[in-house]
């Protein structure tokens, strides 16, 4: 049987690197083809990684919680008795990734019993171990503090403001130890528990410091009038989620090389407004948003126009004959652009349905890799925030990119008389060099025109 | 309502029971002539009858196996274990037969037995008499089991015991025989099965404890209070049925949750209610359960080593100030 290097996948395109969040099989188990191995975080999702070859999981190269380059090996999987350490010391050890150094459990050799070279390394070692240990009362006994406080006060507290505004709080082993009631207190107040200094037993976050967490900020202002000076740290530094890091690198590799211009048109919004209502209306069909609408429009617009449906490629354009769209997802961290394929083969109620599965699927980091690349237009839609309009950053190699305001009750004209109409605003950002002005302005026309006549996005 | 002791409230309970139906009997060793080893059926003999208040031989499978046997054919037979340690003796008959009957003749036969006598620890009676007797029957289906508190309890949980077509293991105690309270006179007055009750309302911390823990409980209560801990105090009184819903609807309130049993902890009655706690409650606990238990080891005879055994105040409220993160005062 032949020996499976698992290595690193590339689940997207601008994936370099990958961090294990967990193992799904561990050493010595069997495993089939299409098993699941591991979860992996990406730039951009939560993933699932298959083996794809059969044996036993011999060796987990990379621990969770450890990053590793894509293409770099990160397990074994073997029959128990071929040898692997000739794969393994062959595997350069993997290069130490966002400055971290490389997971020690990776060094050769480690297969064998005599793995004793290796000492253990303090990984996830005993959190009170690293907890600061919790202080005891400031004062002595019988030092004013009534035994009627006692319960009242956190006892694990120092006296000091430590629940202004606090840097994140380190935890051990990176996982946040919140009694659940904690958990459910914070998620209702909107607190991160990451920046919630905990003081149960081994720093464990209890109801009292989310409380203590969003309550004293409340008590800020009663301060901040007697006094001109406001205490506490003067800013915070977060270190950057994976996706904004990724957003972070790429952003600049747009903006900047690729020259954008904009053109941005009003659209009657009265008749699509009222077609959704009636389709909204229909028993068991699936629910229209204004951007289902939108994605339609845009899509029947880019076979019109085969232009603006285009990546620049240095010697030649790419046009593109598909339109697979990009729609922008917002999340707490970020912004991910989930990839709905072949809309010009969907209809209306299709795109409605999957497109609420994307964005479902987003937010609860559970896409697959293939939905994540290959679009060749996006949308972005900020309608819900009461936005009138805005300009979005083209997401290379696509040509454009559509921004996408609010549907806004507007005084207009109609001869002598102002009546109330609905109207939207739409902002097309173009790469100057795929395409110009004129390109540009002919699609938004069309796109408008859908929609201002929609029932045309029903034929 | 009368102020009596926990002894006379199930005298006065059977009583009513023999009066009311005529198919019920008490029968035992020393029930009748002796008027029980702990008086709970005194005067019984000399109001009702040798034949509805019936002395056995010391054979305790021989006499639940006869009341067992009067309950399929439709007596309501009251079965007195001189201490329930001694229905050990009587176990198949009890697992077997009565809780068994119901289902192994699709229905024909039902077992309307009650089968009490006192358990739990007491004092210095040693290994063989001081065990919490109701974990061996509230893991079996088909039995139901009632551990009562209080004078008002004896009486209200026995009378519904008897009137209960299902066989119910009824565990008193022999601490609390010579408890007093308020009994309610009327004849009619019955505590559903499968019924708990707060005893004490509080704000911080739920304590779930029956029988002498749950007085325990109360007294370590009552010092917390000054250390501004607030303590609700909930007695399940029937095992099982277990009134899980008392129990949960208490800890949704207070959000902690210390179970007190005076038996050893291991798969006792402190794990099972930490686990529905925990099933049913877990997004509203900011603490994990506690349990507060008898030591794992057989009851000592000496007095000092008997009370290392058995839960104490001081145990209590150090597992209550654990769960409200409290430091000691």
């Amino acid at each position: 049987m032949a020996v499976t290097k698992v290595v690193m996948p590339k689940l997207s395109e601008a994936m370099d690197t990958g961090k294990i969040i967990k193992w799904l099989k561990k050493e010595g188990d069997r495993v089939q083809g299409g098993d699941i191995l591991a979860e992996i975080e990406t730039d951009k999702a939560d993933v699932e990684m298959e083996a794809f070859g059969a044996g036993v999981l011999r060796k987990i190269l990379v621990g969770p919680g450890d990053r590793a380059p894509v293409g770099s090996l990160i397990a074994v999987i073997a029959e128990p008795n071929d040898d692997i350490a000739s794969v393994i010391a062959g595997a350069a050890s993997p290069a130490p990734a966002a400055g971290k150094p490389a997971a020690p459990a990776s060094v050769p050799g480690a297969t064998s019993d005599r793995s004793a070279a290796v000492p253990p390394q303090p990984r996830s070692e005993d959190p009170a171990a690293r907890q600061p240990a919790p202080a005891k009362s400031p004062a002595g006994p019988g030092a004013g503090s009534g035994p009627q406080e006692i319960r009242r006060e956190p006892a694990a507290r120092p006296a000091a403001p430590v629940m202004a505004p606090v840097a994140s709080v380190s935890h051990a082993d990176g996982r946040i130890k919140a009694s659940p009631l904690a958990k459910k207190v914070a998620a209702q107040r909107g607190v991160d528990l990451k920046v919630v200094q905990g003081s149960g037993p081994g720093g464990r976050i209890i109801r009292r410091d989310v409380e203590a967490a969003t309550s004293a900020p409340a008590a800020a202002p009663a301060i901040a009038r007697a006094m001109p000076s406001v205490t506490g740290p003067e800013y915070e530094d977060r270190p950057l989620t994976q996706i904004r890091a990724t957003i972070a690198k790429r952003m600049p590799l747009s903006k900047a090389p690729v020259p954008h211009f904009y053109v941005t048109s009003e659209v009657v919004m009265d008749r699509a407004w009222e077609l959704r209502e009636e389709l909204n209306a229909l028993d068991g069909a699936p629910k229209i948003s204004v951007n289902d609408l939108v994605i339609r429009a845009c899509a029947l617009a880019l076979l019109q126009h085969p232009e603006v449906n285009a990546s620049f490629q240095g010697d030649s354009v790419r046009v593109w004959h598909r339109a697979h769209i990009g729609i922008a997802v917002a999340l707490e961290d970020g912004l991910i652009t989930p990839v709905l394929r072949d809309c010009q083969a969907k209809s209306l109620s299709q795109i409605a349905v999957e497109s609420r599965d994307l964005a479902e699927r987003t937010r609860a980091r559970k896409l697959k890799a293939h939905e994540l690349s290959g679009a060749t237009f996006s949308i972005s839609n900020l309608g819900m925030f009461d936005v009138a309009e805005f300009s979005a950053i083209i997401n290379p190699p696509e040509g454009a990119i559509l921004a996408v305001g609010s549907v806004r009750r507007v005084p207009v004209a109609d001869g002598d008389e102002v009546t109330v109409g609905r109207r939207m605003m739409l902002t097309i950002s173009c790469d100057h060099r795929v395409m110009d002005g004129a390109m540009g302005a002919r699609f938004l026309q069309t796109v408008k025109r859908y929609l201002e006549e929609p029932l045309r996005l029903l034929v | 309502m009368a102020v009596m002791t926990y002894r006379e409230a199930l005298n006065l309970a059977l009583r009513e029971e023999m009066k009311r139906d005529p198919r019920v009997f008490v029968i035992g060793e020393e029930v009748g002539l002796y008027e029980g080893a702990y008086k709970v059926t005194q005067g019984l003999l000399k109001e009702f009858g040798p034949k509805r208040v019936v002395d056995t031989p010391i054979a305790e499978s021989g006499f639940t196996g006869v009341g067992i046997g009067a309950a399929m054919v439709g007596l309501r037979p009251v079965v007195e274990m001189m201490t329930f340690n001694f229905a050990l003796l009587a176990l198949d008959q009890i697992v077997n037969s009565a809780a068994k009957m119901y289902y192994m003749s699709g229905g024909q036969y039902n077992v309307p037995i009650v089968i009490r006598g006192p358990g739990g620890p007491a004092h210095q009676l040693a290994a063989q008499h001081s065990q919490s007797m109701e974990v061996y029957f509230y893991h079996v289906p088909g039995l139901k089991v009632v551990r009562p508190s209080t004078p008002m309890d004896a009486k209200g949980l026995l009378k519904a015991s008897i009137r209960d077509d299902n066989p119910v293991i009824f565990i008193e105690s022999e601490t609390l025989y010579a408890v007093k309270g308020e009994v309610p006179d009327d004849p009619d007055f019955v505590i559903p099965l499968g019924q708990a009750i707060v005893r004490r309302e509080g704000r911080d911390v739920t304590v779930i404890a029956y029988m002498g823990m749950m007085y325990r409980a109360m007294e370590a209560a009552e010092e917390l209070e000054k250390e501004g801990i607030s303590v609700e105090i909930v007695d399940p009184r029937t095992l099982r049925p277990m009134d899980t819903a008392t129990i949960i609807g208490s800890v949704r309130k207070t959000h902690r949750a210390v179970v007190v049993e005076a038996g050893a902890g291991f798969a006792g009655m402190g794990s099972e209610i930490a686990t529905e706690i925990t099933e049913e409650a877990f997004d509203d606990l900011d603490a994990p359960v506690e349990r507060v238990t008898g030591e794992n080891a057989p009851m000592p005879y000496a007095r000092n080593l008997e009370r290392a055994k058995t839960p104490s105040k001081e145990r209590i409220m150090e597992a209550i100030r654990r769960v409200c993160y409290a430091e000691r005062s």
